[in-house]
């Protein structure tokens, strides 16, 4: 659980790394000189991604938009970088206007430069044209 | 009447392990493989695991499902002698590596296999195997059916949602329901700990402000024709509710990560013997079964929460598989070091669920694949008394992987506490 105590000046909160499947218990401390002081991490991405947790929160969006010509309705689509978390909401509402047509190849630019953060959003998987599917 | 069709190595299923295990079984020279999918596609349950985390350790990226497993299906595709059958269901399989399927064009059709791997996965345990009290009403699914309505076939399965267990497919459906606008009201895990890996707690739970009730269940659905409610218990250490405790949740839909199953009828058909620990076939460390020349990998052997592990586990089986079809002759007849090698037992002691392989070549140098059977801040993993491993914050969500060395073995047989070819793999606190 994200747990934030603030005493004064000072900030500290516990946290789950989600970087990869080992799940480091985290803790960071806010000093009163505004620097942070981490533990807990087993690798140098921890520490990045707690430094990160605080100052500028990201997530991959990961989910589906609507897709013409091929043999299932919906494409798999995610965002290439970490969006910043408060922009999941409104990238969804985006992508829930999206519709595109097959045939569609991993990797193809469904949306560029989502919301105006640089960051594109791609296809996850190859979708033929029904009619190409034997 | 069918002709009978022949190769190499036949393997059944076309998901993860299946796919590893036959672009391993080509690499190790086997010259025909056969995969036998029912899906209309290979990629298995990946196509429809639409979220990313997938093959951080195998390719140092994270990918989504769908992504991984195209990884592994233009190779597999690329290559003239690896035959896909799709939309291909396999019916039966003898231990004299037998197959009849059910294919769209061909019909019935017989296959036979100088070496088979079994790669079916597993399936997700039900309403049915939980015994839930209440009506039955429209609005309860399996974590993974809904996955696969909402992120394949586009449809929502309901808009306020209870989510009974804690395993990850029920958390990234926790996360994927809120996105797509749904309310989920709560996460409900018997245990007092959660069933699915810490990073899907928080990724899917805590930053969307999703509640995880531990220690409690569901104790009643409500609802004539559709589910207009549950009623939720804290249990004590038996899994007893508690009464008093109850509390109720309106919601239209309920669904189940409780766990899943290996899916071995037909590994059962074959005479495969099973653990009843992992569910899934008692292999040796080339994965191969109890009857010579059936392998076993992926979901189907134990169930694994990451893939990457499931793709290793079939590079291995599907090796083997291929070394076993070329030591045969024409005739089918082996002609060289079958059986008799010495093998022996490894089993699980105090705080471990299950390991795996369960038999294991003297002196061969394996990596065992474990399970906790509780959380526990710190352990040693020892092995017959020789301390093999110290690990930290385990859980039993998470597979432990430990490497057997010669050293090992060497102490193990000098001190004589090999005795009976059985050693026990045991996880003390420390």
């Amino acid at each position: 659980m994200a747990i934030d105590t603030q005493i004064g000046q000072e900030l500290k909160r516990k946290m789950t790394c989600i970087v990869c499947p080992t799940g480091c218990q985290l803790e960071v401390e806010k000093n009163a000189d505004g620097k942070l002081s981490i533990i807990g991490f087993q690798c140098r991405r921890g520490e990045v991604y707690a430094e990160n947790e605080i100052t500028d929160p990201r997530r991959v969006l990961t989910t589906t938009v609507k897709i013409r010509n091929a043999s299932l309705p919906l494409l798999p689509v995610r965002t290439t970088e970490a969006i910043p978390k408060e922009l999941l909401a409104k990238a969804m509402e985006i992508l829930a206007q999206v519709e595109v047509t097959a045939p569609v190849r991993t990797g193809d630019v469904i949306v560029t430069n989502l919301l105006d953060t640089g960051i594109d959003v791609i296809a996850s998987r190859d979708m033929k044209r029904t009619e190409d599917v034997a | 009447m069918f002709n009978t069709h022949y190769t190499d190595v036949a393997i059944i299923g076309g998901g993860p392990a299946g796919l590893a295990a036959a672009l391993a079984a080509r690499r190790a020279g086997a010259e025909h493989v056969t995969v036998l999918e029912r899906n209309h596609e290979l990629g298995g349950i990946l196509q429809q695991c639409i979220h990313n985390g997938f093959g951080l350790h195998r390719f140092k990226e994270e990918l989504t499902g769908p992504e991984y497993a195209y990884r592994f299906i233009p190779q597999v595709e690329a290559d003239p002698n690896i035959h896909v059958y799709l939309n291909t269901m396999v019916l039966s399989l003898s231990p004299e590596k037998e197959m009849t399927a059910v294919h769209p064009v061909h019909g019935l059709i017989s296959l036979k296999a100088k070496s088979v791997i079994l790669a079916m996965g597993c399936r997700e345990r039900t309403r049915g195997a939980l015994s839930i009290p209440g009506t039955r009403p429209a609005g309860v699914y399996t974590a993974g059916t809904a996955q696969r309505f909402v992120n394949m076939d586009g449809f929502m399965p309901g808009k306020r949602v209870v989510i009974l267990g804690s395993g990850d497919i029920g958390l990234i459906m926790a996360r994927r329901f809120t996105m797509e606008g749904a309310k989920v009201e709560a996460v409900v895990e018997i245990m007092p700990y959660p069933a699915g890996l810490a990073r899907n707690i928080a990724q899917c739970l805590e930053d969307f402000d999703i509640p995880l009730y531990l220690s409690a269940t569901v104790t009643k659905i409500h609802g004539k024709d559709r589910v207009e409610g549950v009623t939720v218990s804290q249990v004590d250490n038996g899994w007893c509710p508690i009464p008093g405790t109850e509390r109720y949740i309106p919601c239209d839909t309920l669904l189940l990560s409780v766990g899943l199953i290996p899916e071995n009828e037909l590994s059962q058909e074959a005479e495969v013997s099973l653990d009843p620990r992992t569910g899934g076939p008692i292999v040796d460390e080339n994965r191969e079964t109890l009857i010579s020349g059936i392998f076993a990998c992926g979901n189907v052997l134990h169930v694994h929460d990451l893939v990457d592990y499931v793709s290793d586990e079939a590079e291995i089986a599907g090796e083997a598989a291929a070394r076993y079809a070329l030591k045969q002759t024409a005739d089918g007849v082996l002609n060289a070091t079958n059986g008799k090698v010495d093998k022996f037992a490894i089993k699980p002691g105090d705080g471990v669920r299950y390991v795996l392989p369960q038999r294991v070549t003297k002196g061969a140098e394996v990596d065992l694949y474990l399970r906790v059977s509780q959380p526990m801040d710190a352990i040693t993993l020892s092995l017959s008394g020789l301390t093999l491993a110290r690990k930290r914050q385990v859980r039993p969500s998470e597979m432990l992987k430990i490497r057997l060395k010669a050293q090992h073995w060497e102490s193990l047989l000098e001190a004589g506490n090999a005795e009976g070819r059985e050693l026990c793999l045991a996880a003390e606190p420390r």
